[in-house]
């Protein structure tokens, strides 16, 4: 099956959203035309912020906003430092040196010295490259984009990053929960989805259960999934033992599946462990995916029975978006983000140990039913708050609000 | 929605911030529920009464903040003079040590930031105004209606205002009794139809 990634326009997502939402859009649009958007972030693929922008930017240049991505570069040095200091956000003990501070500045400063930077906006993506607003200049608006809880960090991570999410007009948290004690202004987007990208549009049957097959996975018998990187924060562990807490009364099977992404170097060592714990266990399958396998995570998905996204710790968490959008009950740790996307018991489950998710997925496994309703409720859920044409306003918004620095109500146009 | 990074984990927090917010806090936490999309209709939209029952579990109070009629305010600066007036008597009641919500179940104070834009929709008269309300969105009632009143304390909804300007006295006021806080938003559009349908306009 052949990526339909080209020749997708604004249009194509009327028969989803409706024409009233794209005609709000086009209105919003023109108020912001003009001006140029210039998105940072650290990686061109892999996770969730990479997917957002592929998917935003042509869309923003189809509304006639001038809109651009810029990617920083760095080493495996770079990123060793960057990984930390996103754990230790999320409030995991890390150590840090002054030699690992330098780092971040030094390649601050390379890329500063290579990018050229718009006098209009500027969106900042995540701790990686917030350094660069060092050299903001007075006209333009920078906003830093946090897609990562950072509600409990570890002191020593924010007290280093704060002095540069201080010098920034705005921030963006994706929920309130998030929010920090900061002199700037603070909004709330939750990110979304793209319903038409490979990896959400629809699929037929015969190619999903060709993937499965393709990966050693029974297309018949109940498959207990996660899309995720392999991260400890992701908890893959936990995963694998609920399955097998569930395998004690029920025929299933557990797939893992995740790719990597330039910026996270951890990846392999708990890859490493995950196997190890799976064993010889035959109806456990583990697949590394390369960067560009979004109609095959789309397919191992949509023939899954029951998405599990265990997270200890969690940004957003969009593969929970994704499964439900295919119809699919989530069960997702009870943190960050996932918390907005879980309607306990609505959409699917909120969970707090292995022990937890064994027994909610046992009780999915035993009635179809549940599931059904479930699945429906959660693509509702999806089309109502999470999708890309409602992310693409909330960003457009932010900038006008940027203008409008003190009223609560603002006439436009 | 903005984001203050205040927050509250007890009532004496919560009574404290509520003095201090800027007023598009409290209209946002009195009003945004009505705008969200809910698979069943909520038993009540105030999240301080919603909050002081989950994470409190002061029931009595929470019952006071949910009664409070929103209809009787005409400007933000009473509605919150009410909610600190209620949190107030109920610490008074009691004096025992103050309850502290979980940890990660925090109220977190949002502020409302709303552009209004026009939606191209327009009435040149009042049996137009009547066919075209069904096209009306959730987004445009609720600016018309709620924040029209409260916050931007017009005293009345802009519909009644208008059909007002037109001679349609009687109509205006039907429109105005109408408790948009009971009934979802598609409630209120086809009850406000269904007022000029009674008057034989459609």
């Amino acid at each position: 099956m052949e990526s339909t990634r080209t020749g997708i326009c604004l249009k194509d997502y009327e028969a989803i959203v409706g024409a009233d939402v794209l005609d709000e859009l086009r209105v919003v649009a023109d108020c912001v035309r003009g001006r140029r958007l210039q998105n940072i972030n650290s990686t061109a693929v892999g996770g969730g912020v990479a997917e957002i922008l592929t998917r935003m930017v042509p869309l923003l240049r189809e509304l006639g906003v001038e809109a651009t991505w810029d990617v920083i570069k760095g080493d495996g040095a770079f990123f060793e430092v960057t990984k930390a200091l996103h754990n230790a956000l999320h409030g995991k003990p890390e150590k840090f040196s002054e030699q690992m501070y330098q780092c971040y500045r030094d390649t601050t400063e390379a890329n500063l010295r290579q990018m050229e930077l718009t006098d209009d906006i500027v969106w900042v993506h995540d701790p990686q490259p917030a350094g660069l607003i060092a050299r903001k200049r007075d006209a333009a608006r920078w906003v830093w984009r946090c897609h990562i809880d950072v509600s409990s960090p570890m002191e020593e991570a924010w007290k280093f990053l704060a002095p540069y999410v201080e010098q920034y007009d705005a921030s963006i948290f994706s929920m309130p929960d998030f929010a920090q004690s900061l002199p700037i202004a603070q909004f709330m987007v939750a990110p979304s989805i793209d319903p038409l990208s490979d990896k959400n549009r629809e699929l037929d049957s015969a190619y999903v259960a060709q993937v499965l097959e393709r990966y050693g996975v029974d297309p018949e018998r109940p498959v207990l999934t996660q899309i995720s990187r392999f991260d400890r924060l992701k908890d893959p562990l936990g995963v694998m033992a609920a399955y097998k807490l569930v395998k004690r009364r029920h025929d299933c099977q557990l797939l893992l599946a995740g790719g990597g992404a330039p910026d996270d170097p951890e990846g392999e060592e708990v890859l490493r462990e995950v196997k190890e714990a799976a064993g010889s266990d035959a109806d456990i399958h583990i697949l590394e995916l390369p960067v560009f396998s979004d109609l095959e995570i789309n397919a191992l998905v949509r023939g899954s029975t029951i998405v599990f996204q265990k997270s200890i710790k969690e940004g957003f968490g969009l593969t929970v978006c994704e499964a439900l959008w295919k119809r699919k009950p989530v069960i997702g740790g009870a943190v960050g983000g996932i918390k907005l996307q879980v309607i306990h018991g609505v959409t699917g489950f909120l969970v707090h140990s292995p022990e937890g998710a064994a027994q909610r997925a046992s009780q999915l496994l035993a009635d179809p039913g549940l599931r059904v309703r479930m699945g429906n409720n959660g693509h509702e859920h999806v089309k109502q708050n999470f999708l890309l044409t409602r992310h693409v306003k909330d960003y457009l918004l932010v900038a006008l609000a940027l203008e409008h620095p003190n009223e609560d109500i603002v006439h436009l146009c | 929605m903005q984001l203050t990074g205040r927050s509250a984990r007890t009532l004496h927090e919560l009574l404290a911030a509520l003095r201090e917010v800027p007023g598009s806090c409290i209209f946002y936490h009195t009003h945004h529920l009505f705008l969200s999309h809910h698979f069943e209709k909520p038993i009540v939209y105030n999240e301080f009464a919603n909050w002081v029952s989950e994470a409190l579990r002061e029931e009595a109070l929470s019952e006071k903040l949910a009664a409070i009629d929103l209809m009787a305010f005409t400007s933000i600066r009473e509605l919150r003079e009410a909610i600190v007036g209620l949190i107030e008597g109920s610490l008074a009641m009691n004096s025992g040590r103050p309850r502290e919500c979980p940890a990660g179940d925090e109220f977190h104070f949002c502020r409302s930031k709303s552009f209004v834009m026009a939606t191209g929709v327009t009435a040149e008269d009042v049996p137009a105004f009547f066919r075209r309300l069904p096209a009306v969105t959730h987004v445009s009632l609720y600016f018309h209606f709620l924040e029209a009143r409260l916050r931007l304390e017009r005293k009345t909804n802009d519909f009644s205002q208008w059909l007002q300007w037109r001679g349609e006295v009687e109509l205006a006021e039907s429109i105005d009794r109408l408790d948009p806080y009971v009934v979802t938003l598609d409630e209120l559009k086809e009850q406000i139809v269904e007022l000029g349908r009674s008057r034989g306009i459609n």
